[in-house]
């Protein structure tokens, strides 16, 4: 009862327009109930392997990231790089401060609060004409994120990761001072945060150039190509044409299928192409419940694959689709990382060198096939170029990502991946990364010392920590 | 619409008056910080449609004193509003309150007095010139004298029997009078709280709240669950209320 009475005390209206003279009756607020409301506060990656921890929200992100030791956004990486290293250890949430600061339509340039989402900037600027300059496959993430991650997306090939199209920067660094950085001004640390985890200081603000759109439709040509090397051959023929390019691929098929999937190419659509009303908004449905683990199990997951194989008819297939199901297709089923049941999930994304050759892709397909278990489908996609983030994922070749429950095998496999991939001299994203050594994370980043010194400058107490950097960089627990 | 939103830099307010700048309508801010102003004033051009000018001036709503020019500053800056919509408001929690007398002056007065003055030199405005529409955040805490929210309650019932008295009196002369009453909403002032279920999104207050103001509906429970909670409240005998300690 007691909690409850709790809540009822506090449901009622924001004290908004008086931050300074309710802070005497703040305290009071917070403290007792919000101990009692949770006994082992945990905080969970989009995996949902959980840690012990617990995250301030609040507005004011000056204020808020004070003494803190990581910043979080929407909580989209799979793994362990969005949660604190100790329990105890300040976990800042910026979702609550996402107000776009300025935004010029003359060149496209806004800058906001780090807290802003994706889905707030698509709703607003694609009916107006502009789209970020590069979209993971989530609209459920922060700028903040975006900048951390260093996401990468369809364009890959052609425009780069995220970070190549942020001027600035606003931080608070360990020290707990607040600094403004970008590839002029304070360069280095610029380029350590961009791709960094967050993990150089406090991502506040976050100043970047909209792309304009030719219309709010993308131009979609889609073909179903039977075998892995079709695919990649397939991939190398659309980069040079196409600005966006995708797949999926069945990863439980073998032999001379191994590999079948679905190769996707788009672009905005022309304003002639498009002379139909702009989309309407999807009506989001949510996974309501957490399914068993037995749900996803090979049997499932290889009847899934088929069907979404052979839902694609023709063998090629082209017209108009709205962004969301273009970039985001999972968002249509909010929490479906429910699926995995309790026993939660990672995902493995690894870039293949180009220069390793298609073979080394095949190999590695054949890999995974073997340690496949309930693998539903794979996303294969071209990277372009190395970015100058210092921990950038994306290298020139083929990137794979796939999703695996959490099995007690988890980690013989992802060592097992991980040596192959590092045999090729390529390497894992950290945003998807849950289970990768250090030794391994060391053998594949060679720009991990450049990384690593960057940090020791500029916070040489390693007050800004995760989870993840007490796993991948050594940092104390 | 031509809104002045008192305390629409954060929580709630600033989701109604974003909803508002994005469908095109006309935004001043009202509230304390010059910097906090100047941001959210920036935000909400930002979403405006045409990029519509958000102006914005101090009142603190401690200080009556600057009451009338802030309403001036409105005023002049939007041609005449036509909205007055109030969310900012006093939280302390009922221990605070009894172990502070000074606190518990501070929180009535703002609360209750100083926002009726605020209303009232507002609502005078609107009905001078055929009326608009008055909207202002009580709370479900005000429905019925409850154990944990004892004063802050008191305080934001008197604000709902004020707004449906000026219901009564100035419908005729074209005054529509809403009186929000929020439940448990996701904001930074309940962050750390565990949210019971049916808590609501401050986005989806607001989608209710502005809604609501077209359609000129006079009470608003939000989200609309606390609509059948408060009713089963309102309806227990007082021997439970003694009981019972919610």
């Amino acid at each position: 009862m007691a909690n409850h009475d709790a809540r009822a005390a506090h449901g009622i209206p924001q004290a908004s327009s008086r931050p300074s003279s309710d802070a005497g009756a703040r305290p009071a607020v917070v403290a007792p109930s919000a101990v009692s409301a949770a006994d082992t506060p945990v905080l969970m990656g989009w995996g949902r392997l959980p840690a012990p921890g617990r995250e301030v929200l609040g507005e004011d992100l000056v204020k808020l990231t004070k003494g803190a030791a990581l910043t979080r956004g929407l909580g989209r990486s799979y793994g362990d790089s969005s949660l604190p290293a100790r329990a105890d250890d300040k976990v800042a949430a910026t979702r609550m401060a996402n107000r776009i600061l300025r935004f010029d339509p003359a060149t496209g340039v806004m800058r906001a609060e780090a807290g802003l989402s994706l889905v707030e900037i698509n709703r607003i600027f694609i009916p107006r004409g502009w789209f970020s300059p590069v979209t993971p496959g989530t609209k459920f993430v922060t700028l903040g994120g975006m900048v951390a991650s260093d996401i990468h997306g369809k364009n890959h090939h052609r425009d780069g990761c995220f970070g190549e199209h942020v001027r600035s920067l606003k931080m608070r660094l360990a020290d707990d001072s607040v600094v403004e950085c970008g590839p002029t001004a304070l360069p280095d640390l610029f380029y350590a945060t961009v791709g960094g985890m967050g993990l150089l200081g406090h991502i506040l603000e976050v100043e970047f150039v909209l792309r304009p759109i030719s219309s709010p439709w993308v131009w979609l040509e889609s073909e179903r190509v039977g075998n892995i090397a079709e695919y990649v051959a397939g991939l190398n023929r659309a980069a040079p044409v196409w600005p966006m390019t995708m797949g999926w691929i069945d990863c439980l098929s073998s032999g001379a299928s191994l590999g079948r999937g679905i190769l996707m190419a788009g672009r905005w659509a022309t304003p002639d192409e498009a002379k139909i009303p702009p989309p309407r908004e999807r009506l989001q449905v949510s996974l309501p419940v957490e399914l068993p683990n037995w749900a996803l199990n090979p049997v499932t997951a290889r009847l899934f694959n088929t069907l979404f194989y052979w839902k694609h008819m023709d063998h090629h297939a082209a017209g108009l689709v709205a962004p969301d199901a273009f970039f985001y297709p999972l968002d249509a089923i909010l929490e479906w990382n429910r699926g995995y049941g309790p026993r939660g999930f990672t995902q493995y994304q690894c870039v293949i060198p180009r220069r390793a050759g298609v073979e080394a892709v095949i190999e590695f397909m054949k890999l995974l096939t073997k340690f496949g278990g309930a693998s539903p489908l794979c996303v294969i996609k071209d990277c372009g170029p190395e970015g100058k983030g210092l921990l950038s994922f994306p290298l020139e070749g083929t990137s794979i990502a796939v999703d695996m429950a959490v099995s007690p095998t988890i980690q013989h496999i992802v060592d097992r991946l991980n040596e192959f991939v590092i045999a090729t001299g390529g390497r894992i994203y950290l945003t998807k990364d849950r289970f990768t050594r250090a030794d391994h994370f060391r053998a594949m980043e060679p720009r991990l010392d450049a990384f690593l010194a960057a940090r020791e400058k500029w916070d040489p107490q390693r007050r800004l920590r995760s989870a993840q950097s007490v796993r991948v960089f050594g940092d104390r627990a | 619409m031509k809104a002045v939103i008192v305390g629409g830099t954060s929580g709630m307010g600033r989701a109604i008056a974003r909803r508002l700048a994005e469908r095109g309508d006309s935004t001043f801010l009202l509230g304390i910080g010059d910097d906090d102003l100047a941001r959210s004033a920036a935000d909400l051009q930002s979403r405006h449609p045409q990029r519509a000018d958000t102006g914005s001036a101090i009142c603190d709503l401690e200080r009556p004193e600057q009451f009338a020019g802030a309403l001036d500053a409105a005023d002049n800056a939007l041609h005449g509003f036509d909205a007055f919509i109030v969310t900012a408001a006093m939280f302390a929690t009922q221990e605070a309150l009894e172990a502070d007398i000074e606190l518990t002056r501070r929180l009535v007065t703002v609360n209750y007095a100083n926002t009726v003055v605020l209303c009232e030199l507002a609502r005078k405005r609107l009905v001078a010139r055929g009326g608009g529409r008055l909207v202002v955040f009580s709370s479900v805490a005000g429905d019925r004298g409850r154990k944990p929210v004892a004063i802050y309650g008191s305080s934001k019932a008197g604000i709902a029997t004020y707004l449906e008295a000026m219901d009564h009196k100035f419908h005729a002369a074209g005054l529509s009078v809403l009186c929000v009453k929020p439940g448990f909403v996701k904001t930074a002032m309940t962050a750390g709280l565990t949210p019971p279920p049916f808590a609501g999104e401050p986005d989806d207050v607001a989608k209710t709240v502005v809604r609501a103001m077209d359609r000129g509906k006079p009470v608003l429970y939000v989200p609309g669950m606390w609509a059948l909670v408060m009713l089963v409240i309102r309806w227990l005998p007082r021997f439970v209320m003694r009981r019972i300690n919610f």
